[in-house]
């Protein structure tokens, strides 16, 4: 029983440790990372592989999703907004949602599986076939080289998945309301731009998104360099780039919202 | 330079996204409404502004004319005080009325413009005289309810 109890208390202290010690390493890691980012601006060559590579290469999932979500907006929007006598409202609410909420947020989502958890793989199976302890070796610093290069592609390439894929959805939207439901076009483009602010919703959306893009790329390397050099070792830190940063996704956008959409 | 495919592939993915912007900018947004450049200030005073926000539209005769700048509470006379930024292509006699109203039922608030017969028009930083406070809810139950009780002894009970 005292056996019991003792190794319990034990195992969430060792987590807790754990857990601290990891976090102060990946503040760590973030400052060298940041410190070190001169290259990828210097050898600019370095960094478009990199958008290339999360960002061109997502895009066929981040617009089919995107005019899917808009697609079901605008159904299940028109089924309820009917109710009200107030079907032209869609455009408001599809655009609102999107560019608010859905674009940023599940094209952060989308990107941590697509793109942040290749990311880990490559820089775990890097370090497990010791490709960054030879780097060192022959003085090439892996942050600048390596590191610094994907956080950068990253975090450019994210804000732009997400308003390419609120454009989607919009157009969606457009699709399924107006052309197939046939809702008034004017009426639906006019509610949307008398409700859709510049600033207030479309660029906080963008800040949001950038946000996102910058978590997201980073657990994603972090997890990657921190990985015990083994094949089990690896295929656990991608599953946790995917877990953690969706839920970091999901926190910060609570936070981001709260900070945003309040008052007046 | 070499592997000019993918800064091709990078280059057509920022125009992309760049453009998806602006279509989110111009096309579902409002990014042309009026801005302080190409409009003047005028204000109003209301008893009660219901639920009127900041960049609510004004509209007259159900056109878009402007857009309420700022709201301000006045502690001497307790009266809201309303900034409207009016579009400078049109122009209001000194008489006009505004008054605040709701698009539907359940819509949101905005101010209504209705012109008056005087010559001169408004200028930046004019008040506007003639204004027409919110309807509120409670106040006009409560009315109706008054006015039913006053009547209430010759109604319809037996």
């Amino acid at each position: 029983m005292i056996g019991a109890l003792d190794r319990g208390l034990r195992h969430l202290g060792a987590r807790v440790v754990d857990g601290i010690w990891k976090l102060g390493a990946a503040s760590r890691f973030t400052a060298t990372l940041l410190l070190r980012s001169g290259t990828s601006l210097r050898r600019f060559q370095l960094t478009l592989d990199e958008i290339h590579f999360a960002g061109v290469l997502s895009l066929i999932i981040i617009i089919v999703s995107g005019l899917f979500v808009g697609l079901v907006l605008g159904l299940q929007g028109y089924e309820t907004l009917k109710r009200y006598g107030s079907a032209e409202a869609l455009g408001t609410l599809v655009a609102l949602s999107l560019v608010r909420e859905l674009g940023p947020v599940v094209s952060a989502l989308l990107f941590a599986s697509r793109a942040g958890s290749a990311i880990t793989a490559k820089i775990g199976i890097m370090k497990s076939t010791e490709q960054l302890s030879a780097m060192e070796m022959m003085a090439v610093d892996p942050f600048a080289r390596v590191l610094a290069p994907i956080f950068w592609g990253g975090a450019i390439s994210m804000p732009l998945l997400a308003a390419i894929f609120s454009a989607f959805g919009v157009f969606g939207g457009y699709l399924i309301g107006v052309v197939i439901i046939g809702v008034d076009a004017g009426a639906f483009w006019s509610q949307m731009q008398a409700s859709v602010d510049l600033w207030d919703d479309v660029m906080n959306g963008v800040i949001k998104s950038a946000v996102f893009g910058v978590a997201v790329t980073l657990i994603a390397l972090f997890e990657g360099y921190d990985a015990p050099p083994t094949a089990e070792g690896v295929s656990y830190a991608v599953t946790r780039t995917v877990v953690t940063s969706a839920l970091a996704v999901l926190a910060l956008d609570f936070v981001l919202t709260s900070f945003m959409f309040t008052g007046v | 330079m070499k592997r000019t495919t993918i800064d091709l592939w990078v280059g057509l993915f920022v125009v992309g996204g760049l453009a998806a912007l602006l279509v989110l900018a111009l096309k579902v947004g409002n990014a042309t409404t009026v801005t302080a450049a190409d409009g003047y200030r005028v204000t109003a005073e209301f008893d009660n502004i219901g639920g009127l926000k900041p960049r609510a539209p004004v509209k007259s005769a159900g056109v878009v004319v402007g857009r309420v700048a700022s709201i301000a509470f006045d502690n001497d006379k307790f009266v809201a005080r309303v900034t409207m930024l009016l579009d400078k292509t049109y122009r209001f006699p000194k008489d006009t009325t505004a008054s605040i109203l709701t698009s539907g039922l359940l819509g949101e608030q905005y101010i209504g413009l209705d012109g008056g017969g005087d010559d001169e028009v408004l200028k930046d930083g004019d008040r506007m005289r003639l204004t027409q406070s919110a309807m509120v809810l409670e106040k006009m139950i409560s009315r109706f309810l008054y006015s039913k009780a006053e009547e209430g002894p010759q109604g319809d009970r037996p």
